[in-house]
Parts: structure tokens; sequence; C-alpha cells
């Protein structure tokens, strides 16, 4: 039910209200991408902004993402404020050079003269039975790069939010948007805006555990906060929002008040986020744990087809909410 | 230069004209069951139908050698079939069925059989085409006189591993043959919207590969001009590459509007469809009569109903088999 200070709205559209408050708000802000235009958008995110804004400043472009990811790095460096879409995360690594060996190092390499404010969206994550080309949750590889700003959006006010404050930020700056929450609905205010892009948020408090999660794990993790409040166990939702940099102060100070944490990852365990998350937490807040921090993240293979292989290769809130009973079991 | 040999049904021997058109016949069905399964959620995920493209799997594929390869896109159904996977294991795995030509963990966008030296499948766009340069490199140094062919759309030459390959092939002189379905979209995007070159063949002539162009709604001619481009690369001219001119009757994939053409541009195509006026031609030339076709369909209507059958009785690949298949080699 929408209240007056509030109208329902999916991320999709609030994805697109953003990129329609951009455009208007920015005269140097253009989106760049395949198929953002005529065809409206791979997910339907820029359906209507080339009838708005036209082909300038919504330009499709062709199957060649080396080559627009890099036009959008040289016309940032221009003095435009590029936002530039790839379809998925499976297809950014055709332009991961221009990512990593440009976008990210040009500031550094140049000694200070040239930065990149660029701002590349692009779909993330499984759940959809796309298979393995089209369901990797790579975010965590593009946090491992320095020199990037990586955002990951799981809530309504972040996808609205996010891209406004990226486009302020003097560097280049990847918004990750789950493809599974395209379709989810909720409540926004009408007023919404920007967001900061600096702080990890907690999303419900609780005190016996911390959920820590970002993105597409969001709504698993406060699935599992409610399955554990049944229990009589208060788990505190943590929503990181940004993987690089991370929130020291925010994931230790949830672990200082908990004292135990879940991280929940859609990416690969080994070597991934919750893999740094855990390490910040030993290097942290080690004496402040109960319990040893535990993760629970996809499964350590390509995303398969089938429905039930691919639910299992997920986190689900169920797996969430083992993970925090078998914590708050080992209470001392 | 580019050549495009004509073709004249009335030499044809009416088992081969009956060859072809039931060739053309089995995709056309099996797609359109494809469709119905599709809409019924039997089928989930991506799905691209081939329809209106079937004289160019048929016609293309008649001079490869069953030891050749073939490397394919996501919109391979038809080239799988036409390639000798059987019907029913493709159909299983489009289930997500362990009895699947990929035990369920491709689906439809990633069909491979090693068997039929079908090697996918590939949903990255053009990721597929220097895959076909490496199999045609390791026949040249095991000195084998075999052929790998490769099929991508025209929205793959944008692309730049479609540049490196003719570029390799053409100067390690490697037995490939490069099939370029043009069907004038990429998703929403027009060949004029994405080439600043548009004459595919020119692009492709310029890495001193020589060239075919064949009207890819006519199954003769797309036979005519593979085959003196394969037969030219087995005897060791090196690569070469064809242009099928074709169109897709129906949407890019299940998910798509379709905004981005004319219905009637659609509908001037449909006149020339390949099946139905392949159909007629032999017809007219006292190659085909009802009972003929009548039977034609009734077979291949058999076929897809067994292999209906067969994917509906599969088996879901037991949830521990999620972790197999990520090294050949047991890695834990
Ligand atoms: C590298 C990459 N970029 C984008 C996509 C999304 N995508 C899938 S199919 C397609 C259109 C390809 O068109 P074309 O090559 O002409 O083949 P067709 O679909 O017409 O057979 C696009 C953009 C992708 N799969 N891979």
């Amino acid at each position: 039910m929408s209240s007056p200070a509030t109208v329902e709205t999916t991320f999709r559209e609030a994805f697109r209200e953003a990129l329609r408050d951009a455009l208007q708000r920015d005269p140097l802000a253009f989106v760049m991408g395949e198929d953002v235009g005529r065809y409206g958008g791979c997910f339907g995110v820029t359906h209507g902004l080339l009838e708005e804004f036209g082909p300038e400043r919504v330009r499709d472009t062709p199957l060649s993402e080396a080559g627009f990811v890099g036009a959008g790095i040289g016309a940032a460096l221009g003095g435009m404020h590029p936002i530039v879409e790839i379809m998925t995360v499976n297809f950014s690594l055709l332009a991961l050079d221009q990512i990593m060996n440009n976008a990210a190092t040009l500031l550094h390499m140049s000694g200070g003269q040239l930065n990149v404010p660029i701002v590349i969206r692009m779909t993330t994550g499984a759940g959809r039975q796309l298979a393995a080309q089209h369901s990797h949750s790579l975010e965590g590889l593009y946090a491992h790069i320095p020199g990037l700003r990586v955002l990951t959006p799981g809530t309504l006010e972040d996808a609205r939010g996010m891209l406004w404050t990226a486009l302020q930020d003097p560097d280049p700056v990847l918004i990750f948007e789950h493809g599974a929450l395209y379709p989810a609905r909720g409540e926004l205010a009408h007023d919404a805006g920007p967001v900061g892009i600096d702080e990890a948020a907690v999303r419900r408090p609780g005190e016996d555990v911390t959920l820590c999660a970002y993105g597409g794990g969001l709504p698993k993790a406060l699935s599992a906060a409610a399955l554990l409040e049944a229990d009589g166990i208060s788990a505190e939702v943590l929503d990181l929002r940004t993987l690089r940099p991370l929130d020291d102060a925010a994931i230790l100070g949830s672990v200082a008040r908990t004292h135990r944490m879940v991280v929940v990852d859609e990416g690969w365990r080994s070597v991934g986020v919750a893999a740094e998350v855990c390490t910040r937490v030993m290097e942290g807040a080690f004496y402040e744990l109960d319990a040893p921090v535990a993760r629970v993240c996809g499964a350590e293979v390509p995303v398969p087809y089938a429905a039930h292989l691919e639910q299992a290769a997920l986190p689900q809130p169920q797996d969430i909410a083992a993970a925090a009973r078998r914590l708050v079991g080992s209470r001392g | 230069m580019t050549t495009t040999p004509s073709a004249d049904p009335s030499s044809l021997e009416r088992e081969e004209a009956h060859a072809l058109l039931k060739g053309m016949l089995r995709v056309r069905r099996f797609e359109e069951r494809c469709i119905e399964l599709y809409s019924a959620a039997r089928i989930r995920g991506f799905m691209h139908v081939y329809i209106g493209e079937e004289a160019v799997a048929v016609g293309a594929m008649q001079s490869l050698r069953p030891d050749d390869a073939v490397v394919s896109t996501y919109r391979e159904h038809g080239h799988a079939l036409v390639r000798g996977v059987p019907a029913a294991s493709i159909l299983a795995e489009m289930y997500g069925k362990a009895e699947g030509c990929s035990r369920g963990h491709g689906g439809s966008m990633h069909l491979f059989d090693l068997a039929a030296r079908f090697y996918g499948g590939n949903a990255i766009v053009a990721g597929g085409i220097p895959i076909a340069v490496g199999l045609a490199l390791a026949d040249k140094l095991q000195g084998r006189d075999r052929v790998s062919a490769c099929f991508f759309g025209e929205g793959a030459v944008a692309e730049g591993a479609f540049h490196e390959s003719l570029n390799l092939a053409a100067l390690w002189r490697l037995p490939v043959v490069f099939f370029c379905e043009n069907n004038l979209y990429a998703m929403g995007t027009a060949l004029t919207r994405s080439e600043s070159q548009t004459d595919l063949t020119a692009k492709a002539a310029s890495y001193a590969v020589p060239t075919w162009a064949a009207d890819g709604m006519d199954v003769l001619a797309c036979r005519a001009a593979a085959g003196q481009a394969v037969a030219a690369t087995r005897a060791g001219a090196g690569p070469a590459f064809v242009e099928f001119r074709t169109y897709r009757f129906r949407a890019h994939s299940m998910y798509d509007p379709e905004l981005y053409r004319p219905k009637a541009e659609v509908q001037r195509w449909k006149q020339r469809d390949p099946v139905e006026t392949f159909a007629a031609a032999l017809q007219d030339l006292g190659l085909l009569d009802r009972a003929e076709h009548d039977a034609l369909e009734r077979d291949v209507a058999a076929e897809i109903d067994d292999a209906v059958a067969f994917a509906e009785r599969g088996t879901l690949e037991p949830v521990e088999a999620l972790t197999d298949h990520v090294y050949r080699r047991r890695v834990r």
C-alpha cells in the first residue's frame, strides 16, 4: 500500500528514474551501450529514454564491449560524464582490459594528471536459469582492483540514489545491478534522491549475530533474519553497499555489537568478497568474536542451467539461517 | 573476390531433394514445439529460435564430414540438429535433465556433443570464433585434413574476436570456414546501425580471405556457396568466409517485444520462407508429391514426439553432482 509520501515501484524503474534524473540534470551525462535505445534496454532499464533524450544522449553501440567501454573512458578524459551499460557482467570481461588497464590505472600512471569520471553499470548474478555465461557474480573480481569504486545496490533507495552520487565521483565507478532484483517491488519515497556511497548500512538491527550481505544477497539475508527471529535469535543485517572501498568501521562495529558474523556472497567462496570480509574481521575484531566467522557463498561451479542445480548453487535464506544457528549454538 | 554461385533445382535427384527438405522441416517443427514447451514452462532461461534461417544450417553443413568440427552460438538448436545431435538429447537438455547433451548444465544456449564434434553452444557473441580457429590449428599441426566450421551472426562482426580470428586464420592458413548468418539484426540493432561497412564479405576479404555470398533463404544456394568454400579450405587454400543473407522470422529471444523492426518487413521476408518455397519448387519440378510431403512431415512429427517423451521421462541430475565436471581431475 502506497502512503502519500511513497510510491510503489520496482528496481528496474528505480534504476531508470536515476538515469532519467542524471540525463536531465547533467548536460555532460550520456548513456551508451548495446541496445540501450531502440530495443529499450536488454532488461528494460533504459526503456523510453531514447524517445525522451534522443540518440546523441542515449547511444546504441555495436557489439564491441572493449571498444565502447574504452571510448567511454576516452570521453570521460575529454570532459564528458559517460554512463556505460554492459548487458551482463560476463560480457564485461571483453572490456576488462579497458576497465583494469585504463580506467583503474590512468590516474596513478599519470602521476595524478588524468582521472576517469566514468560510470559503468551492468547486470550481475544468477537465479534465472540463464546458465554459466549469463549468471556469474564477478563484482568481487572488480572489487580486487585498486582505482575502481564498486557499488552493489540492494535496496530501492540505493537503486534510485547511487547513480547520481557515482556521477559526482571523479573516479571510475562500477554499479552492479542484480538481475533477479529488477522486478522486485517495494515502496520508495516520492522525493527519493541521491544517497551516499561511502558507508555500509544496518538494514535491520539485532543482537545475536550479524548477517553481512550485499546486492541480491540482501533480501535473502533479511528473509534469513525473519526465520531466525521465529527461533528467538536476533540477527542484525548489514548491507555492505560498496565492495570497494569496504566500510571497515561498519563491519567491525557490527561484530562488536553481535560478536558473530555470517557473510553472504553469491560469488564464489575462494578468494572472494566473503573471504575479504572475514579477513578484515580477523584483523580488526578477532577478540570480539564468540565464534568463527561463517561464509555462505555460491557453490564453486560455473552456474548450472537446471533449476534445482542452480538453486543448490546459490546461497538461500535457509542456508544463511542454518549458518547463523550454528554460530549462536556454539555460544560459550 | 566474392563468389555467388547460382543453384538450379532442376538438376536435383529426388532423394537428395527430400533429404534437404526434411532437414529444414526437422529444424522448423522442432523449434515450433520448443516455443510451445517454453510457453508451458517446460523450457526456461533464454531461448533463441532459428525459424526462417533453416536453409543456412541445412545447406551449409552438406559438405561437412562427420569428423569436421562445428562451433555455434546461442541460437544453435538448428545447427545441432542438422549436425546430428539427437533431437531427444537436445530437448532433454532444454528441460534441464541429466539425459540432455550437456547433462542439464547448459540449457538451450549451451548444447555440446563431442560425438557429433559439435562444440557449442556459445552465448558470448563471437566467443566461439577463435575456438574454431584453434580447432583448425590443432588439425593442421596434426596433419589431419579436417575442417572446422563456425557459425555466428552479423552482430559478431563488430567484435574484436572476429577480426583477430580472421587475421590469425589467414596468417596461418588454417582450415577454418567462417559461416556468417546475416539476419540483419543483432537483438534490436540493425546492421546499418552497427557497421560502418555493411558489406561483410568486403570486410572479410580485407584479411586476404576468399569470400562467398549466398541467398540464405535458398537451401541450394547455401549448399553451393558453402560447398565451394569448404572444398577450397579442405584442399589447403586456408580459411574461407561465407555470408548467408537470411532473416529471423521470430523475435530475438522469447523475451523480446520486437519494437525495432516493422511488421511489414517481417511479412515481406516470410514470403521467402525457405521451407515453403523449396517445397513448392520441388512440387513444380515434379520432385515431390502430396503424399511424399505428408510422409516427411509425419516422420518429423514422430521424431519430435519421441524427443518430447524422452525429455519428459528424463531424470534430474542429483544435487550431489553439482560440483562434478568443474575439473577433469578431482580437485578439492
Ligand atoms: C559479448 C556479448 N555481448 C552481448 C551479448 C548479448 N547478446 C546476445 S545475442 C545478441 C545479438 C547478436 O546478434 P547476431 O550476432 O547478429 O546474431 P543473431 O542473434 O542475429 O543470430 C546480443 C547483443 C552477448 N551474448 N555477448
